[in-house]
Order: structure tokens, then C-alpha cells, then sequence
């Protein structure tokens, strides 16, 4: 298999899952929150280019260790989460700054899917399969928690646990975004297909159903430029969600 | 020849250590329609959420045995954040679009509305969608928080008579708070006065007196000044 066709595979399944979990994260106000974590993983980038593993897996467990980190200081000073957020992910970035290998620091920041390995490759579509399988299952549910928290409980629906799974999506599709839009842009792969496909949808089926499509979209879109420009895939990626956001304002009724 | 559906014995909640209400006893009967009546913060929605069991509390609460209970919460301010049609709102709960039409039938509204946005309802509309939304899982207690709340008049006539309607056609059980006496008058077989703690109980005509009513909306109750009053109560 061609490598151009290896990233355009890897790009579309991980926009596709990440406009589709993206699409949850919207009406829960939480669309921002792949940005932090995406930042507190370039220590584990920064690991995973120097050491020569895939990406993703380093930046899983920062990932992980950022979310606990920041429940953890939540729960001991009551301060705002937001604020917490702001002293993690800040304290990533710099700490990946001390090793980061500087040559290397475009494809940790804006991502590098053009170089992927067939094996990683593999394992990144397997993964967004599931992430996918997953938020169809708990799409009602958490739509229902989304809409009322004590509608959801009243009808015995356990809040923590979907919270939790939600969670551990989060951190999955952002450990596989870093490797296509780097460790700075990860926000905008769940934010913008979401609100885009917020604007046109009629009903909560063409909403999900765009979110995915335009998360799927935006990256080939990407990586296509990025094949005829040389300008790296993960902005372009971006820019051609936004773009999408752009017609869409002009679309909505 | 205890025809309780609900009961409740010294219920207690705290938020954050302060008290919402204390020293709640009473029982509710099948068939019954309760008015939970009182001013804003005197704990009302918490009582209601205290029965359905989504915060924690002290005390005991006891729904007789495979009694479904039905949820109408006061707002959700959330729900035009998703871009949900009608249809597919009953969907949420599982229910089939038949069951769906058959419900909006009994609440007065068309099947056209089934592919409506939930965003472009009017408040009335919405309420009733509501209130049909809790009726899917045929439950056999409806908990209402200020049924009437932000609806324009047109609207509060309509939702009225469907809960007028609800009460005769069907053996439900109905517990609703609100701080408007026309509605304790016009829809509630009892009526419990709740500021932080149980003021009066009993059919409205003969417990709300001017007296009662005054009281009832007086200052907020500070727990400090009437706690050695506890043993009085009830």
C-alpha cells in the first residue's frame, strides 16, 4: 500500500471519529477541552519521536495522567476546572519544551501523518472503529444526560459511568489526533466538524451523521493539499474544517 | 386498608452542611394530587429530587413496591443546545413512534409535530411535550417541578386542563411544586406548605388560611432561631 494512501486512511478514520465524539462534546460545553489534553501530551510526543514509537502511545498516558491530575486538584481546592486545566497543560508544554528534539518540533506541534507505518496505521483504525461503536451505544444515554442530568438520573441511568466512558474517549481520540494534527490543534478536529453540522442539521440524526461526514471531509481535504503543496497536513486539515464551518454559516436557515 | 403510594418519614437535606429543609413526615395516597407549595429556595425542587432519589438525603423515602415515576423538571435549559426533533426526543426513552403519536394524541397535540425541531416549539408546546415525554414509560406517579413556570397564558390554559384531564383518566398519582396559589386551588387534593421545613398539610381550602399563607411566605426561616422548636413541629 502506497504510504499517501496509509495517511489519507488514518486521517479520515480519526477526523471521522473525532467529528463524531466531537458532535457529544458540544451541547455538554466541552468542545475546548481536547485542546489542553492535547498539549499536556507533547511531553509523551516528545517521548515517542525521540525514542521512535508511535506517537499515540506516548500520548495516551499523559492524556490520562493530565484528566486525573486535574479531577484530583479539583476535588482537593474546589478551584474552577478550568483554571486547573490552565496550570496542567501549561506545565506539559513546557516540560516537553526541556527534551523536545527541535528538528522534530513541527510534527509535535502540528502533527505528521504523512510518515505513518503501515502497523500504526492499523492499530489507529481499529481504535476509531471502536471509539465510533462506542458513542453510537451511548449516544442516547449521554444525549439524555446532556439534556438533563436529573431527567437521566430520575430514569436510573448511572451519570458517573457514561461520564467515565466519555471521558476515556476523550483520551483516546485525542492520543490519535496529536498524531494527525499535533499536540496544538487538537481541539479543532472534535470542535469544528460539530459546529458545523450544528448549523445545517434538522434532527439529531443529520447531526451526528454530519459531524462524522465533515470530520471525515476536512481530513482528506488535508491531506490532498497537503500532497500537492508540501505544507503540512495537520493545519491544512484545520483550515479546510474551518472552511467548511465558513460555507455553512451561509447555509444555515 | 392503607392506600399509600409514597411515604416519608423525617427526610432531611444538607448541601454543603447548610440545611434545605428538615423534619419532613408525610404520606401520599394512589390517586392523589399533592401541591408542594412555597416560596423560592424553600427547598421544593429538592424535595422532589429528594424523592426521586437523584440527591442524597436523610431519612426515609418509600414508593410502594413497582411504582414508576414519572419526571417533569422545571427547566432544561440544555435541550436546545442539541438539535432534537420530537420524535426523536421519545426515542430517547425508548419509545416507538405509535407510542409516541398515541401519547401526543392524549395531550392534545398532533402527529405533524413529531418532526418538529424541540428548539422551534413554543413554551406551551414544549411543556406539554413534556410532560408526554414523562407519561411514555406509563408510570403510575408524575412528579411535576412548577408545571405552569415561563409559559405564556395561552399556554398555561392548555397545560391545565391536560393535567386536569391526567387526573380523571388516569389513576395517577401527581405531586407538583409550584409558588402560585390559583394553581394549588384549581388542580391539588392536599397541599404541603414547605418552607425549609413543613409548615401546613391538608386540603387547601381549609389549611390555606390568610394566616397560614403569610406565615408561609414570611422571611426565610433561619434553623438557628427555631431549632430548640424541633420537638414542636408536626
Amino acid at each position: 500500500m502506497s504510504q499517501f494512501l496509509l495517511s489519507l486512511l488514518s486521517g479520515i478514520f480519526i477526523g471521522g471519529a473525532a467529528g463524531f465524539l466531537g458532535s457529544l462534546m458540544l451541547p455538554k460545553r466541552m468542545s475546548l477541552v481536547a485542546g489542553p489534553l492535547g498539549h499536556l501530551a507533547l511531553p509523551g510526543i516528545a517521548l515517542a519521536l525521540i525514542y521512535g514509537f508511535d506517537i499515540s502511545l506516548g500520548a495516551f498516558p499523559f492524556v490520562i495522567l493530565g484528566i486525573f491530575l486535574i479531577w484530583l486538584f479539583e476535588r482537593k481546592t474546589k478551584l474552577p476546572a478550568e483554571a486547573l486545566t490552565a496550570v496542567v497543560f501549561a506545565t506539559g508544554v513546557a516540560v516537553a519544551f526541556f527534551f523536545l528534539p527541535i528538528e522534530q518540533a513541527e510534527a509535535a506541534l502540528v502533527g505528521d501523518i504523512s510518515s505513518v507505518h503501515l502497523g500504526d496505521a492499523v492499530f489507529a483504525i481499529a481504535i476509531c472503529v471502536a471509539i465510533s461503536f462506542v458513542v453510537e451505544i451511548i449516544y442516547p444515554k449521554m444525549t439524555l444526560i446532556n439534556v438533563s442530568e436529573d431527567i437521566a438520573k430520575s430514569q436510573k441511568i448511572n451519570v458517573g459511568k457514561y461520564n467515565l466512558v466519555y471521558l476515556l474517549l476523550i483520551a483516546l481520540i485525542v492520543a490519535l489526533g496529536v498524531k494527525v494534527v499535533g499536540g496544538l490543534l487538537t481541539a479543532a478536529i472534535v470542535a469544528i466538524p460539530a459546529v458545523t453540522s450544528r448549523n445545517l442539521a434538522k434532527s439529531l440524526a443529520q447531526y451526528k451523521f454530519l459531524a462524522l461526514i465533515f470530520g471525515i471531509l476536512s481530513s482528506a481535504v488535508g491531506i490532498f493539499l497537503s500532497q500537492f503543496t508540501s505544507l503540512p497536513a495537520g493545519p491544512l486539515i484545520i483550515v479546510s474544517s474551518a472552511f467548511l464551518f465558513l460555507i455553512s454559516i451561509f447555509l444555515k436557515r | 386498608m392503607d392506600n399509600a403510594i409514597l411515604r416519608v418519614k423525617d427526610l432531611n437535606v444538607k448541601f454543603d452542611g447548610e440545611e434545605v429543609f428538615i423534619g419532613l413526615s408525610f404520606n401520599v395516597d394512589e390517586g392523589e394530587v399533592l401541591a408542594i407549595l412555597g416560596p423560592n429556595g424553600a427547598g421544593k425542587t429538592t424535595l422532589l429530587k429528594a424523592l426521586l432519589g437523584i440527591v442524597p438525603y436523610e431519612g426515609t423515602v418509600e414508593w410502594r413496591e413497582g411504582v414508576k415515576v414519572g419526571y417533569v423538571p422545571q427547566r432544561l435549559p440544555f435541550i436546545k443546545d442539541v438539535p432534537l426533533s420530537v420524535k426523536e426526543f421519545f426515542r430517547l426513552k425508548n419509545a416507538s413512534e405509535n407510542e409516541a403519536i398515541e401519547i401526543l394524541k392524549s395531550i392534545g397535540l398532533g402527529e405533524e409535530i413529531l418532526g418538529k425541531k424541540i428548539g422551534d416549539l413554543s413554551s406551551g408546546q414544549f411543556q406539554r411535550i413534556l410532560i408526554g415525554w414523562a407519561l411514555a414509560s406509563d408510570p403510575n406517579v408524575l412528579l411535576f417541578d412548577e408545571p405552569l413556570a415561563g409559559i405564556d397564558i395561552g399556554g398555561q390554559e392548555s397545560v391545565y386542563n391536560l393535567l386536569e384531564k391526567l387526573k380523571e383518566a388516569k389513576n395517577l398519582t401527581i405531586l407538583f411544586v409550584t409558588h402560585e396559589l390559583s394553581v394549588v386551588y384549581r388542580l391539588a387534593d392536599r397541599v404541603l406548605c414547605l418552607n425549609k421545613r413543613m409548615l401546613c398539610m391538608g386540603a387547601p381550602k381549609e389549611k390555606l388560611t390568610p394566616e397560614a399563607i403569610s406565615n408561609l411566605y414570611a422571611s426565610p426561616i433561619k434553623f438557628y432561631q427555631h431549632k430548640h422548636q424541633e420537638g414542636e413541629i408536626s
